[in-house]
């Protein structure tokens, strides 16, 4: 970084950086700072007058059990998603490594659901799970009701998490296929000689090796798990039924549009901000200790 | 890979068939389902083989969630936001690799923090700011009395306001910033050695030269893989999209329309129409990645590391 800087010049910088400066202190810092404020005062939908409420705000959300059952679901739903989908992707590029004839086609298929929109594939498994009808929904004709998202927590759940790992499915294997790729060959060459069969080669040689990769995306996919879940929740369930199905984003979005509680979604939109925060900071202790290894 | 057992590559395409079955049924269920007739799709459980009712649905789907206007949109905001996402990106690492200015390092920092900040956390603010976007520069204003001395000399009230709502500016601006693209371009920059600038430099070429001339030809590869990715990210937008534009009519984005093609409670269960708006819906992200793969994997991989 130091050896750089060829230019010097006191105004063409400033032009350069200020545009994605001013976009930034707009629409990031200055509603990020607002989410503050508000979470420490008592705000009027309306507008007019706040009253400085110091943490009164959050110690009202700590007593809601409502919003602790939404935070374990929350973190259940990270959990049960990033580990699905990490496991077939997982298994899926270790396969596609092996590189045997038509792996190519295979490869550019296991990509495809990275570019679904989270609502469409919503709707798509919504209907897929649908009691009524679809594909899940046969099961009904056998046994008469034992499938019912639509009145069963559980069954709901399940359905939405399922739906966000098949989402995952593509950008975590492209992460894995690149990192597994990155081994040398004479690595698991001198594993099988040593007559380490394929499976063991795998928890010995490969794993290992590609431990960093994992950690990165375990760390992506639980964040994203916490922020991305609004599309799905909000075309699957709508939280329902009767708000089990409610994770901790779309209880901001309701709380703070449809139950224009400016403070107490300002309130948890901080503690989810700090939980994205800290998740963060844990990546990037990580990426630096991944750094001097090598 | 070492083993050429035949029991092992039969073990892998039976893995690798497994996985393109739980890949591929979605989309094959709704491509299924687009095409049949609402008895058919209403039959349980559904019939995987595809009918002869596509088109028909196509067009049912696309004139009851008025998708037309609806993918114009959804055009402007992805090549928009796109295009935005590069231009800045590119600009703000070139000041930050390549001019020696005090605060390059703060400004950098200040763009990286943003990663932190998803839009779902501050999603009311956010909102509220869109509703005048100049907001902060009145109070800043404000604050240093620079309004109330402008008008005690002129008269003249300084009270800016930009609204942003139910605007393709406000569909596009705030998606624009990016930490990532940003990041990316500084990494490309600093592999370009000091040399190259040196030398366009002896030659004559002003610093915006080097940056038109030199560098933006040498992105090349980097600009396809980060358009890649920005335009199937802005594309499926949904939560920004949903909350600034109450004018769905003339300003909603066609995964927006998705949630009206759902049947209702009471009405006719026609998922063949929901799942042939799907498919018009998650095509153009999908061509684009099936297109740009090789680009597209190199953008998502050299993104986050």
């Amino acid at each position: 970084m130091e050896r750089r800087a060829v230019y010097r010049n006191k105004v063409l910088p400033w032009l350069l950086i200020g545009p994605q400066l001013i976009l930034v202190l707009v629409f990031f810092y200055w509603p990020t700072s607002q989410a503050l404020y508000w979470a420490f005062t008592l705000e009027q939908p309306w507008g007019g007058g706040n009253a400085w409420a110091g943490f009164d705000n959050f110690l009202y959300i700590f007593r809601d059990n409502r919003y602790w059952a939404t935070v374990l679901r929350s973190a259940f739903y990270a959990l049960a998603a990033t580990g699905l989908s990490m496991l077939v992707a997982l298994t899926l590029a270790s396969f596609v490594d092996r590189a045997l004839k038509g792996t190519k086609l295979f490869q550019s298929v296991f990509i495809w659901p990275y570019a679904i929109a989270a609502p469409a594939a919503g709707v798509a498994f919504r209907f897929i799970f649908s009691p009524e009808a679809g594909l899940i929904g046969g099961i009904n004709t056998i046994w008469p009701g034992i499938w019912d998202p639509a009145t069963n927590a559980a069954h709901a759940l399940a359905m939405v998490i399922i739906c966000h790992a098949w989402l995952g499915i593509g950008y975590n294997f492209v992460f894995f296929l690149a990192a597994l790729q990155m081994i040398p060959k004479s690595l698991s060459e001198a594993g099988a000689m040593d007559g380490a069969r394929p499976f063991q080669r795998m928890m010995d040689l490969q794993l290992p090796l590609i431990a960093p990769t994992a950690f990165f995306l375990l760390i992506m996919n639980i964040i994203s798990s916490f922020t991305d879940s609004f599309g799905l929740i909000d075309t699957m369930t709508e939280g329902g039924p009767i708000g089990q199905t409610e994770v901790m984003v779309y209880k901001i979005y309701i709380d703070g549009f449809k139950g224009l509680d400016y403070s107490g979604a300002a309130a948890q939109s901080i503690i989810l901000m700090l939980l994205v925060i800290s998740l963060t900071f844990v990546q990037f202790k990580w990426v630096e200790r991944r750094v001097h290894y090598n | 890979m070492i083993e050429r057992s035949p029991f092992f590559d039969a073990l892998t395409y039976f893995a690798m068939l497994v996985g393109l079955v739980i890949v591929v049924l979605p989309f094959w269920i709704v491509i299924v389902a687009a095409s049949q007739s609402l008895q058919e799709v209403s039959r349980v459980p559904i019939s995987l083989l595809p009918s002869d009712q596509l088109w028909i649905n196509l067009q049912e789907a696309w004139a009851r969630a008025d998708l037309g206007p609806k993918m114009v949109n959804s055009f402007i905001v992805a090549i928009g936001v796109t295009v935005g996402k590069i231009t800045l990106a590119a600009m703000s690492a070139f000041a930050i690799v390549f001019f020696n200015f005090k605060a390059r390092m703060i400004c950098f920092w200040l763009i990286f923090i943003t990663l932190m900040l998803p839009l779902e956390v501050r999603i009311v603010p956010t909102y509220s700011i869109a509703a005048n976007a100049l907001l902060p520069f009145q109070v800043i204003l404000d604050t240093f009395g620079i309004t109330w001395l402008v008008q005690q000399l002129s008269g003249i009230q300084i009270a800016l306001n930009w609204n942003l709502l139910n605007s393709h500016a406000g569909l596009i601006l705030p998606l624009v910033a990016t930490a990532t693209g940003t990041f990316l371009y500084r990494q490309f920059f600093m592999t370009i050695p000091d040399e190259l600038a040196e030398a366009s430099k002896m030659d004559g070429a002003s610093a915006m030269e080097f940056f038109w001339d030199v560098l933006i030809p040498l992105s090349r590869t980097n600009m396809l893989a980060l358009a890649t990715i920005m335009f199937v990210g802005s594309w499926n937008s949904y939560l920004w999209p949903l909350l600034i534009t109450t004018d769905r009519a003339n300003f909603g984005t066609v995964v927006m329309q998705l949630k009206a093609l759902i049947p209702n409670m009471n009405g006719t269960p026609d998922w063949n129409v929901t799942m042939a708006g799907a498919l018009i819906i998650m095509l153009p992200p999908l061509l684009v990645v099936a297109f740009m793969q090789r680009w597209f994997v190199r953008g998502l991989i050299s993104r986050d590391k």
